[in-house]
Order: structure tokens, then sequence, then C-alpha cells
């Protein structure tokens, strides 16, 4: 477990305050277990929004900290690109050695094409049928949590609920669901000792695994009645049935990474924000009805995405910064989130704020997330 | 100031004023309108600022641009007359114009 010290928080935002500018590298993922990268963000939102880092472990990258600045990257995906091949989306350059296509990393035109093609399986009408179920779930595993006793939230909540949504937007096999969890979590992890997987090849037999399961799911439901799991949809659908095996797997695996950390993040970012918010909570309590604009409030302050990347593929002047083609970028939503210019004491979580879903944590432009269109229960809105 | 009447899905109207260079999302958020979002501030990026406009009204509108015809593509439940109302700015010309917002922005 990872427990936040104090000492650990401090000594951080001493050194955010004291490093040289040139040198601060706010792209350290021990500050962001330490929970002590909020003073970096917010020197570098007054003392240099666009930021140049010039080594790091992920190579040399801008980080781009103010919110219309992000906003102006973002919308601009001629000039920024998420091209898997030019690295992707992630500050980690994307392997080359699992290429399934996926959307998110790609550029319009041909991201468009099957973003039309998917995003209607994910459209309100499709995910209400699934509601209901959803909800009885949800209330089976919260009404089954242990009292007067220590448990992880994290465990039994954040992953068990995201989990059996997911499992029943695909109509998984219900005893196999954690499968789920574990293939999306190895798709977006990193193979090292001590690691979620230990090796490289260790990760890639175990996406093959899921890549396998999934085939078999696509052939039991094609040749089966339409039903209303998105596999199913898929499966039948005018304009996704003529996908090859790995369009169709590219696209599954996106719904399911898409879905299950950020879900899993803002489901355990509600809990410790009402911990450190306690009368914010009293409020909702008070008058449930606030939920609406509470569910946006904690997924700005939380943010389950800190960051996204693009990759510049022509020259470019930002913020009289100039940023040339081949540059790595950094959109922190992490920071933007917080930029005080924007949005009227960002630190503080307020159930009840005046306009709560101005924030960057979807994303905006042809990639803004299509999850956040979902009015089911599976909706981070 | 020009008038502007949004009715929702279950048929209430509300009629509010905006003022000429505003759009009409900005009109619709600032009297709190319901069934319109415009999450990204009207910079043609979210599509939560979805309306259809009455026919009479279509043609004074204006087109939409490349930006909007791909962020509309997206869009759930779009039709012929649809437009990001971001995208339509008030004038004394659009005086009186009349949208319907649809059943939801997501
Ligand atoms: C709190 C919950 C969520 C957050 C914060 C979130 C965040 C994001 C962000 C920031 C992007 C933009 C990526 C980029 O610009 O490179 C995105 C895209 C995407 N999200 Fe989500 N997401 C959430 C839930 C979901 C769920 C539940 C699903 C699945 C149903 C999903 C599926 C997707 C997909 C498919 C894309 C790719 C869109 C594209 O490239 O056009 N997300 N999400
Ligand atoms: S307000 Fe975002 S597209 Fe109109």
């Amino acid at each position: 477990m990872n427990h936040i010290s104090m000492d650990a928080v401090r000594a951080a935002e001493e050194r955010a305050w004291s490093t040289p500018l040139a040198d601060l590298a706010p792209a350290d993922p021990q500050l962001f277990k330490d929970d002590a990268h909020w003073a970096y963000f917010e020197r570098l939102r007054k003392e240099d929004p666009i930021h140049f880092t010039r080594d790091s472990e992920f190579g040399p990258y801008w980080s781009i900290t103010k919110y219309k600045d992000i906003m102006a990257v973002d919308t601009n995906h001629k000039v920024f690109s998420s091209l898997s091949t030019l690295g992707g989306i992630s500050i980690r350059d994307q392997r080359a050695d699992f290429p399934l296509p996926m959307f998110i990393a790609m550029d319009p035109p041909v991201h468009d094409a099957q973003r039309k093609v998917v995003s209607p399986i994910v459209a309100p009408g499709n995910l209400a049928i699934l509601e209901q179920t959803i909800r009885e779930r949800a209330e089976t595993i919260l009404d089954g949590l242990p009292r007067g006793e220590t448990f992880d939230w994290v465990d039994r909540v954040s992953i068990e609920l995201t989990t059996q949504m997911l499992a029943t937007l695909f109509d998984f096999p219900f005893h196999d669901r954690r499968k789920l969890t574990r293939w999306s979590d190895v798709a977006t992890t990193i193979a090292g000792p001590g690691g979620l997987v230990e090796t490289e090849e260790q990760r890639q037999a175990e996406l093959r695994e899921c890549a396998g399961y999934f085939m078999g799911l696509w052939n039991q439901r094609v040749n089966a009645p339409p039903t209303t799991d998105l596999i199913s949809m898929l499966a039948h659908g005018e304009s996704t049935r003529n996908m090859t095996p790995q369009e169709f797997l590219g696209n599954l695996i996106l719904l399911i990474v898409g879905g299950n950390d950020t879900t899993r993040n803002s489901l355990t970012g509600s809990l410790y924000a009402f911990s450190k918010f306690p009368q914010e909570y009293q409020k909702l309590r008070a008058n449930p009805a606030l939920l609406d604009s509470a569910i946006p409030e904690i997924i700005r302050w939380q943010t389950p995405l800190a960051h996204m990347r693009r990759t510049a593929v022509a020259d470019i002047e930002i913020g009289g910064k100039h940023i040339k083609a081949g540059d790595k970028v950094i959109m922190w939503y992490v920071s933007g989130n917080r930029d005080e210019e924007v949005i009227e004491n960002p630190n503080a979580l307020i159930v009840d704020r005046a306009r709560p879903r101005q924030h960057l944590s979807f994303g905006f432009g042809v990639h803004r997330c299509v999850g956040n269109r979902s009015r089911g229960t599976p909706r981070c809105r | 100031m020009p008038k502007v009447t949004f009715i929702e899905h279950n048929g209430t109207a509300h009629t509010v004023e905006a003022a000429n260079g505003d759009s009409l999302m900005r009109a619709a958020v600032d009297n709190n309108v319901p069934g319109i979002d415009g999450d990204c501030g009207g910079e043609c990026a979210c599509a939560t600022c979805h309306v259809y406009v009455e026919a009479a009204w279509w043609d004074k509108v204006g087109g939409r641009t490349e930006t909007e015809e791909t962020m509309l593509s997206f869009a759930a439940a779009t039709k012929d007359n649809s437009r990001l109302c971001c995208q339509i700015t008030m004038s004394d010309a659009l005086d009186g114009i009349v949208v319907h917002t649809p059943d939801g922005q997501h």
C-alpha cells in the first residue's frame, strides 16, 4: 500500500520552488505517488506555463500547464498528433510490438471514421438498457460491505464496481470478470521486476490470452441472435460487423481500458475527496440532487487521467515558446484543472460549484471521451 | 436586446435575451436554460451545446464550419437541422429565433 508521507510532500514542495526552473521536471512518477506534484504545477503555471524539460526518463518533453493553452493544443489536432507511430498518447512512447488499431491513437480522417462506427454503441439509449442491471449490482456491492471494520475500498468497491460494470456492458462471463481488470491493467502497465508483469514477454502472452478470449466471445455472439451487450452490437452492427479481428480487438480493448482505471480512479477519488472535505459530503447528504454537479466536480478535482500526450508534426509558437515538429507535448490536465485563472478556488472541492462541467478531465476536440456521453450508471459525467 | 427561445425536449419553452455578438450557447448558459451544457465554453470542442434550428431560421444562422461538422458527427441524435449553438452569433437579424434542445447532450 502506498501511504502519503507528509515529509515527502513537504520536501518535494520545497524542491518545487527551489530547483532552477530549467531543471524542473514534473513527469516524475515518484512525485505523483507522494501526491507532491501540485507545487510543481503551481510554480509552472505562475512562472513558466509552457515549460521544456530537456532530459528525463521519457526523453525531452514540453509541459502545457494552463487551462487555455491545454485547450489550444487539444483542439489543434492538425499540429498536435495522437498517432501511435509517432509515440501515441502517453508520455512514455507507445511500443510498436503489439499494434492493435485504436482510434484514440489515430488522427483524422481515419480516427473520425472509426469513432463514428463505435460511438453509437456507447450511446445513451444503448446504455440505458443496461442501467437497471448495473444499479442492482452496485447496490449489492455496497450492501455487502463490512460495517465497523477496516476494509480496502479500492478492491471492494472501486475495482469491483468498475469490473462488474464492464462485465455487464460486454455480457462477459461474470465469474471471469476479474480477467477484465487484469487485462486492462496489463495493457497499460510497464513490464519490469516487481511490477504487475515481470517481463514484456509475459505482458504479450497475457494480451494474447485476452485476444483469444474475446475472439471466442465474438464468434459465439455473431452466431447467436442479436442482444443488447456491446460485443453482440459490434458483431451484428451494420457498420461494425465487417471489422477485421484486429480492428474488433483494438476497439474492444480501447473500451475496456478507457473505462477501467478512469472509473476506478474517480470512485476512489470521490471517497478521498469527501474525507478531505467532510462539509461538502454533508451538503450532498442533505441534498442528493447535488449529485449532478458533485460528480463532474469530483472528476475535475481528482482528474482521473493526469495527462495526455501529443507529438507536434509542424513547428508552432505558443505562449512565446517555439515548439518544433517532432517534439513531445504533454497536456497536464491535472494542472489545468487547478488553474485559478479559469476555475475559482480550484483546490477546493465544492459540490455545488456554479459551472462544474468546465474542466479538462475528458479532453476536448475530436478525441473527447466517448464514455462521457454515457448517461447510464457506467458513466463519468 | 434580441431574444432567443429554447424549447426543451419536453416542450418547455425558455425565452431569454442575448446581446448582439454573444453566442446562443452563452445566452443559454448565462440564463440557466436547461439542456445546454457548453462544457468547452464555446470552443467548438465538446458538442454539448447541440440544438435543432427551426426551419424558418435555418438560412439565417449561416453554415457549419469543418470543425463544427466533425464535432457534430460524433454527437448523438443529430438531424439535418442540427447545430452547435456556440457557433451561432446573435444579431438583430436573429431576433426571435427558435431552437430546440435534444433529449440530452451526452
Ligand atoms: C471518469 C471517467 C473517464 C475519464 C476521466 C476519461 C477520460 C478520457 C480522456 C481524457 C480522453 C481523451 C484522450 C485523448 O484526447 O487523447 C478519453 C477518450 C476516450 N475514452 Fe474516456 N474517460 C472516462 C471514462 C470512459 C469510459 C467509461 C469509457 C468506455 C465506455 C471511455 C472510453 C473512451 C474512448 C473510447 C476514448 C477515445 C476517444 C477518441 O479518441 O476519439 N472513457 N477519455
Ligand atoms: S460549447 Fe462546446 S461545442 Fe459548443
